[in-house]
């Protein structure tokens, strides 16, 4: 039974789920109803069910950046390619004369993927081919991008008036927000072309260790260039997310920052930034970790703008359980027979 | 257990500068050391001896303050000691040289030698005299490196001997060489062991660990050696022969090697017809210089030369590795072009690169996950090797090269040198190659380990496999191959059948030339 236990607090899952649920359990003793859900015009509603639903954008890129961080790389480009694809699929459709039909939205969107898609080509490109390091390749996106984004929207906040986009965000189907069965979409696809596959093993091992890999007849370069196309492909979704829910494209301020709530998610959920094994379930957590994080503070009476400073605090605890250094002294005070030598050494 | 004889008894006169004695360390379910002495005296080269596995490194972990130990004494300089890390030990005059060079290869010569105690003048690193420093201690080894030069522009030799130098520089009383030599060449190995002599005279205790019995009955003065974590004896060198040590050290794996050698003698193969590969005029710039070669079914061809000779670069050209310049490959015939190392595995070429850990280990995967690596990687990611298919290559592997631990979800991380060769040595076999490419497979692993790896090199060659052999064991080479290239100054110098050719005889082919060049 102890054995169980213990393989339960050994799991890698283990931490990052005790925080969400503790912190779940924190809204309860402050809104007594914080877990319960109704039924209102065939829409289900609730915290939960919001938590979900604004967390769909972060754990949309916080996927995509998880196979990134697994082959040892980083995108910083995420926000303003969320914000850029915003802009592409509002300037297209408030500039046709019939902006508000089903047509102009879904080609409107199909271009906007497409577009953030030819950003992932390029930052892999940079990544793969020209060898670049990652942190640099993608900061050169990360500040063109925003740039770029206001050239399309001419400096303005471009809002539409078409249906179908807002639905995006705000519609539901089968009782749940389409963000959400979105979001859970991309995670079960994602899921099972790299665990169902033999990819997930392939993205490991490029980010353990590149060079043997290759020389075992990986192709390392298109696997690192395959996942750079594929986190900007779910940031243009995001970037869609996040328009379409104000029905405007806002080139400044949309997804910003959202690529360290995404880094953030990913290393909460036990991905380790020195690339190789990650854990999408994990960024799973991750994302509602943060999002929950958001939703709390303002529920416990304090200000929302404070809640960067409670992000900090999570990070400096994350970054403290994965050294090892505060792990042995972790594994000292649980006095594990198994971990003292360790410790000791 | 002790075995001392009244001379070396005799010659303890002088103070030991360590002297550990009951010593035991465990880990999680297994026994590393039981019950472990070693007696290191000032002005002596001592080495300690045993397979992988047999508790070399742990023993030296516990003395440097890297373990801790769960039983024993360690005195050190006539006082009991603790030490609770490497730099506890550092600081009371041990110095360690691990196999692997730990340095890092961003920085200068200089800096890597006196890392973590720069000179300083007004708290300000005093890079003039960091130089001066550093080549000084050079100087006095007698190695030409300049120490403002970046170390990662050094061959790992280079780099290997810059480790030593480091460890020189700290004045230690005692210096600890885990297998300094595995990654030299002839040369480099003398020029080492003029700096142990140096050392040895100016009365340094030193501790050799070496895989190669030549060069430690060529340095060493006192062996101890070590099996299963277990203390076999204490040997003064000039009073044992190569044969008794081997027989303390393992006794069984003698025979095999007997074995191996007698049936690579009676292998014959076809040397008629299309050769399975074909090189022509193939080079590329910097690597290698315009080689030809031809390789036949069955047929295990050796390549000697000395480190930089251009054996391992030539390997890389036929595995596609690197990309040639010029020259024509040919397989069965077919004119072939390999420019990445995935045509190569498509027309059924395996390569087993020399530097185990950057260019084979996967550390973090598991064995299973290593093995099928190549294979995988051919099948395309869309096809996922059967969980059944992969567990039953995994098994067959784990047991047919005697693979430890015997779990395939086990992290290659924490797997010995040897264990991890055999599971790279797996990868290849799993995707069914025709040739085999083995860049020094036997490199820093135990002689049980090596006799495995021959075994199966003479196996597979039987049964219709090429290999291409390199090694800077020469007899391992003279063993095993059919054939034999000799290389040097990255060109082929002397292609012949092996027959009747000694160490000797090669060592004149490479050094020959040398003298006519001069």
């Amino acid at each position: 039974m102890r054995d169980l236990g213990l393989r339960f607090v050994r799991h890698n899952l283990f931490w990052p789920t005790l925080a969400l649920v503790l912190l779940l359990l924190l809204n309860l003793t402050k809104t007594p109803d914080f877990f319960s859900l109704r039924l209102q015009d065939g829409h289900l509603y609730g915290s939960l069910i919001d938590i979900l639903r604004n967390s769909a954008p972060t754990l949309l890129i916080a996927l995509g950046m998880t196979l990134v961080i697994a082959t040892r790389g980083i995108d910083l480009s995420v926000g303003a390619v969320a914000a850029i694809s915003g802009a592409v699929a509002c300037t297209y459709m408030a500039g046709s004369p019939d902006e508000s039909t089903a047509g102009r939205a879904v080609i409107g969107m199909t271009m906007a993927v497409a577009v953030a898609v030819l950003l992932g080509v390029w930052n892999g490109f940079l990544v793969s081919v020209l060898g670049i390091q990652p942190i640099i390749a993608t900061l050169v996106l990360m500040t063109a991008g925003r740039g770029l984004a206001m050239l399309i929207t001419d400096g303005q906040i471009t809002t539409v008036n078409n249906s179908l986009f807002a639905k995006v965000s705000t519609g539901f189907v089968l009782g749940l927000p389409i963000a959400i069965l979105i979001a859970l979409a991309v995670f079960a696809i994602t899921a099972v072309l790299t665990r169902r596959t033999a990819l997930g093993m392939l993205i490991e091992a490029v980010g353990i260790n590149p060079e043997a890999s290759r020389l075992a007849g990986v192709r390392a370069r298109t696997i690192t260039w395959t996942v750079y196309v594929f986190v900007a492909f779910c940031a243009g979704i995001a970037g869609l997310m996040i328009a379409s829910n104000t029905s405007a494209a806002d080139a400044n301020a949309a997804g910003l920052f959202i690529e360290l709530d995404a880094i953030l998610a990913v290393v909460i959920g036990g991905t380790s930034l020195a690339g190789g094994r990650f854990s999408l379930t994990g960024t799973l957590i991750g994302a509602m970790f943060i999002q929950t994080l958001a939703t709390t503070i303002p529920t416990m009476g304090i200000p929302a703008e404070t809640n960067y400073l409670f992000k900090a605090v999570v990070v400096i605890v994350v970054c403290l359980l994965q050294s090892p250094k505060a792990r042995a002294v972790l594994s000292v005070r649980r006095s594990s027979p198994l971990l003292t030598k360790g410790s000791a050494a | 257990m002790i075995q001392m004889t009244a001379e070396a008894a005799e010659a303890t006169r002088t103070e030991p500068v360590v002297q550990m004695s009951g010593v035991s360390v465990s880990f999680p379910g297994v026994k590393a050391l039981q019950s472990v002495g070693l007696t290191l005296r000032p002005g002596e080269v001592h080495a300690l001896m045993g397979e992988n596995g047999a508790g070399k490194s742990t023993l030296i972990k516990a003395l440097t303050g890297v373990y801790s130990i769960d039983e024993g004494t360690i005195i050190v300089g006539g006082e009991p000691r603790t030490f609770h890390s490497p730099a506890e030990s550092q600081a009371a005059g041990i110095s360690t040289v691990y196999q692997e060079v730990n340095l890092c290869t961003n920085l200068t010569v200089a800096e890597n030698m006196l890392l973590g105690r720069e000179p300083r003048s007004f708290g300000r690193i005093d890079t003039r005299a960091m130089n001066r420093r550093a080549g000084e201690t050079l100087t006095r080894l007698g190695l030409d490196i300049d120490p403002k030069s970046q170390l990662g522009t050094h061959p790992i030799a280079i780099q290997q001997l810059v480790a030593i130098a480091r460890a020189v520089d700290i004045d230690a009383e005692l210096l600890i060489l885990d297998e300094p030599t595995s990654s030299l060449d002839a040369d480099e190995v003398a020029k080492l062991f003029e700096v142990m002599r140096t050392l040895r005279a100016e009365g340094v205790a030193i501790v050799f660990v070496s895989h190669f019995l030549e060069q430690v009955f060529a340095i060493s003065d006192r062996m101890t050696v070590l099996r299963n974590g277990q203390f076999v004896g204490e040997y003064l060198t000039a009073e044992t022969t190569q044969l008794q040590l081997v027989q303390a050290m393992i006794g069984r794996e003698l025979e095999t090697l007997e074995k191996i050698e007698q049936a690579a003698e009676e292998h014959t193969v076809k040397t008629q017809g299309a050769p399975l590969m074909e090189v022509i005029d193939l080079g590329r710039k910097g690597s290698v210089e315009s080689v030809d070669l031809q390789l036949f079914e069955g047929e295990v061809i050796g390549i000697a030369g000395l480190l930089g000779s251009g054996r391992t670069e030539l390997a890389r050209l036929l595995f596609g590795a690197d990309t040639p310049d010029h020259g024509d490959m040919r397989m069965r015939s077919k004119g072939t072009k390999l420019r990445t190392p995935r045509q190569a595995i498509d027309h059924k070429i395996a390569f087993s690169s020399e530097n185990r850990r950057s260019e084979g280990v996967i550390a973090d995967l598991s064995i299973a996950d290593n093995m099928v690596l190549a294979m995988q990687a051919s099948r395309g990611w869309l096809r996922p090797i059967p969980a059944r298919t992969k567990d039953r290559l995994v098994r067959k592997y784990i047991e047919a090269l005697d693979i430890r631990p015997a779990d395939p979800n086990a992290l290659m991380r924490n797997l010995s040198g040897g264990n991890q060769q055999k599971v790279l040595l797996a990868r290849w076999l799993i995707t069914e190659p025709e040739l085999l490419i083995l860049d020094e497979p036997t490199r820093g692993i135990d002689i049980g380990a090596k006799a495995q790896i021959q075994q199966l090199v003479a196996d597979l060659s039987k049964d219709g496999m090429s290999v291409v052999f390199i090694s800077a064991e020469l007899e391992e080479v003279l063993r095993l191959s059919d054939r034999l290239v000799v290389m040097r100054d990255r060109r082929k110098i002397d292609e012949r059948a092996n027959e009747d050719v000694t160490v000797s005889d090669v060592l004149e082919i490479i050094a020959g030339e040398v003298r006519n060049d001069a």
